[in-house]
């Protein structure tokens, strides 16, 4: 980093705020390594992530649940919110500004309320909970976030630039491949992967809405804290993170990739 | 299908300007377009009404007039972007209207230069070629050549949003002239650039012109743009062509009292013609009296016409002018209600006695020009020529 003199201040903040987000990530991951129990340290052990992989049979089993209801919550919720988005972009209509600010009140409301309603909600029309009421729940509360995303990218849309590509001696097939769809892809994937997101780590909401069988890995971690902090939780963690890192970058460089494309 | 070939005996050749860079002017290429009582709505909106015009080879053809007159919707019924209700293009003689835009051998530069943003300015460059799958050598040259004709070679690699307006409108450019069009279409492209750079972008488009040598059709709002670098223009307000004609004509013999008013500023008088001698015509306007004009074709007396004069004909002096020998000289009188500076000239608002106002434009002194500043309140001597004011019919 380059060091300019005067900046002191701003220096000392950037590195405590640093500090104060990753320290417990650090200290998390050199303990998924430690072979005691306890937060005294043994040594060097792969123990707790041996354990993992092959005596947690209940933790994939939620993982694997989470990772259903993340992905396919997500991808109803990006087809959905997008063709909302592009539908109060394009078109006039009465009641387009009410719509839009409904589209905020989820991003505003306590969780715990939305789960509160949810479960009523379920219980009122005799839906046995289970994975296809999480799958709706996660759906209701992610699509307020892909319809603002992808709006706040089209509203930079550049309608002119279709026309263009037409002029310059595109097909309307071309088009779609070369200018509409590098365009607005960011955007769509971007909010389909914040939905992922939200979706994997949402605690409240599904503690409201999921039955019998139907244990996502929050849920999951929260049962096992309950009888004391196992540092199995520990490797799961450290996994989870090289996870999101992974997936992220694979997104910038799929993005990168379709924008030079 | 309508094939119109214009009827060559009729339209006058092109007026040939100096080429700007290099030395000889290159042979004219691209090609003539003819329009043909072209007619376009939107809902209960007309915007163009049976509009016709023929655009030769190699011109610099400027469409102009207010926002809302229909010039835009031409271009773009021209490019391909909407069709005509009613009516005919054609490039050389052959229709394009059962053409989509992709495949008419015309290129548009937008006002908003529609770059994509996904793309740097070597690929947005590049975009026609890459659709055609050309050789990556063939696209490195052709691309490099068109960068160094805007001047943006050392710009290639940056992306669209790290461009000032200037940047952007050259790469638009150099992306709508690579597939070598025969007609380029500009849509108000100097719009968004401020007006130091757009006198800079303007000289620069009709050099760019002059080196290559297509049709050029560029809409424009404003006159002076159009006067500048134009061939001909043709002036459109409400759907409709008033006039077309080269910058001179236009501004010098205006056929209607909109391309007056529209085309630089103007005093105009109503009155009725009172006698015609010759050449000579009469006008007895409300006000300020008898006022003489010199005009080829002069309506019968008792005819209703206006009287046109821009005010730099008219000169204005603080002190009465010795009487004139000639004849033809018209004179009034008035005082000076607002002088507006604007830097090489001042112009003036003179109100005669009768209350009409009267516009006048003063370049400023040099050396060889005498007499005291004029200034707010002062009473003012204002003369011209018959010859240099001219009569409209009645409107």
């Amino acid at each position: 980093m380059r060091v300019v003199k005067g900046r002191g201040f701003s220096r000392t903040v950037f590195f405590l705020t640093m500090g104060f987000l990753f320290l417990p990530l650090v200290v998390l991951i050199v303990y998924s390594f430690n072979s005691a129990k306890s937060m005294s340290w043994g040594g060097f052990s792969l123990v707790w992530y041996e354990r993992l992989f092959l005596k947690e049979r209940n933790v994939w089993k939620a993982f694997e649940n989470s990772l259903i209801i993340a992905v396919s919550s997500a991808a109803v919720a990006t087809c959905l919110g997008t063709l909302g988005a592009i539908g109060v972009n394009w078109y006039k209509f009465r009641f387009k500004k009410y719509v839009q600010a409904v589209a905020f009140l989820p991003l505003i409301m306590p969780e715990i309320i939305i789960g509160v309603s949810l479960l009523i909600f379920f219980a009122g029309i005799q839906m046995k909970l289970g994975l296809l009421t999480i799958f709706i729940a996660h759906t209701s509360f992610n699509l307020p976030f892909v319809f603002l995303m992808v709006l706040a990218r089209l509203d930079e849309f550049d309608y002119s630039i279709i026309e263009a590509s037409r002029d310059l001696g595109a097909t309307e097939r071309q088009t779609l491949f070369k200018v509409i769809l590098p365009v607005s892809v960011p955007g769509i994937v971007s909010g389909f992967l914040t939905a992922v997101t939200l979706s994997l780590e949402d605690f409240v909401i599904t503690f409201f809405v999921s039955g019998p069988g139907s244990t996502t890995l929050p849920l999951y971690v929260y049962s096992m804290i309950r009888f004391g902090v196992s540092p199995v939780i520990n490797s799961l963690s450290v996994v989870l993170i090289a996870g999101t890192v992974l997936i992220t970058l694979l997104a910038r460089n799929f993005l990168k990739y379709i924008a030079q494309k | 299908m309508l094939h119109f070939s214009p009827p060559f005996a009729i339209i006058p050749p092109v007026p040939s300007r100096p080429a700007t860079i290099g030395g000889k002017r290159n042979e004219l290429k691209g090609s003539d377009v003819s329009i043909e009582g072209v007619s376009k709505s939107f809902g209960t909106f007309t915007a163009l009404r049976d509009v016709s015009m023929v655009i030769r080879k190699g011109e610099f053809y400027s469409l102009l007039g207010p926002s809302g007159c229909g010039k835009t919707t031409l271009l773009r019924i021209i490019a391909g972007f909407d069709d005509p209700d009613g009516g005919e293009v054609s490039l050389d003689g052959t229709s394009v209207l059962n053409l989509p835009p992709n495949e008419r051998h015309v290129n548009t530069v937008f006002q908003n230069y529609a770059l994509f943003p996904h793309l740097t300015v070597f690929e947005n460059v590049a975009f026609p070629l890459r659709l055609k799958k050309t050789p990556n050598a063939t696209v490195r040259s052709r691309v490099g050549d068109y960068l160094e004709l805007v001047q943006l070679s050392s710009h290639a690699e940056k992306m669209p949003a790290q461009l000032s307006g200037g940047q952007k409108q050259r790469v638009a450019v150099a992306r709508a002239l690579i597939n070598e069009p025969s007609v380029l279409l500009l849509d108000e492209p100097l719009s968004a650039l401020d007006a130091k750079l757009r006198q800079h972008m303007l000289i620069e488009l009709d050099a760019i012109h002059d080196k290559i040598g297509i049709t050029f059709i560029y809409v424009t709002h404003d006159q002076q743009e159009a006067l500048s670098v134009s061939d001909r223009i043709a002036v459109m307000n409400a759907g409709q062509v008033l006039q077309i004609g080269t910058p001179h004509e236009i501004y010098e013999s205006p056929a209607t009292g909109f391309v007056a008013a529209f085309i630089g500023e103007t005093n105009m008088f109503e009155g009725t013609v009172e006698s015609v001698e010759g050449t000579m015509v009469a006008v007895d306007v409300t006000g300020l009296g008898r006022i003489l004009v010199t005009e080829d074709e002069p309506p019968a007396p008792g005819s209703k016409a206006s009287v046109v004069v821009r005010p730099e004909k008219i000169r204005i002096d603080t002190e009465r002018p010795a009487p004139a020998k000639r004849t033809d000289i018209n004179f009034l009188e008035g005082s000076v209600d607002e002088p507006i500076y604007s830097g090489s000239s001042t112009k003036y608002y003179v109100r005669h006695q009768s209350g009409t106002m009267l516009k006048v434009i003063k370049q400023h002194a040099n050396w060889s020009d005498e007499g005291p500043e004029i200034e707010w309140k002062d009473k003012v001597y204002l003369s011209w020529s018959a010859d240099d004011a001219y009569l409209l019919g009645a409107s």
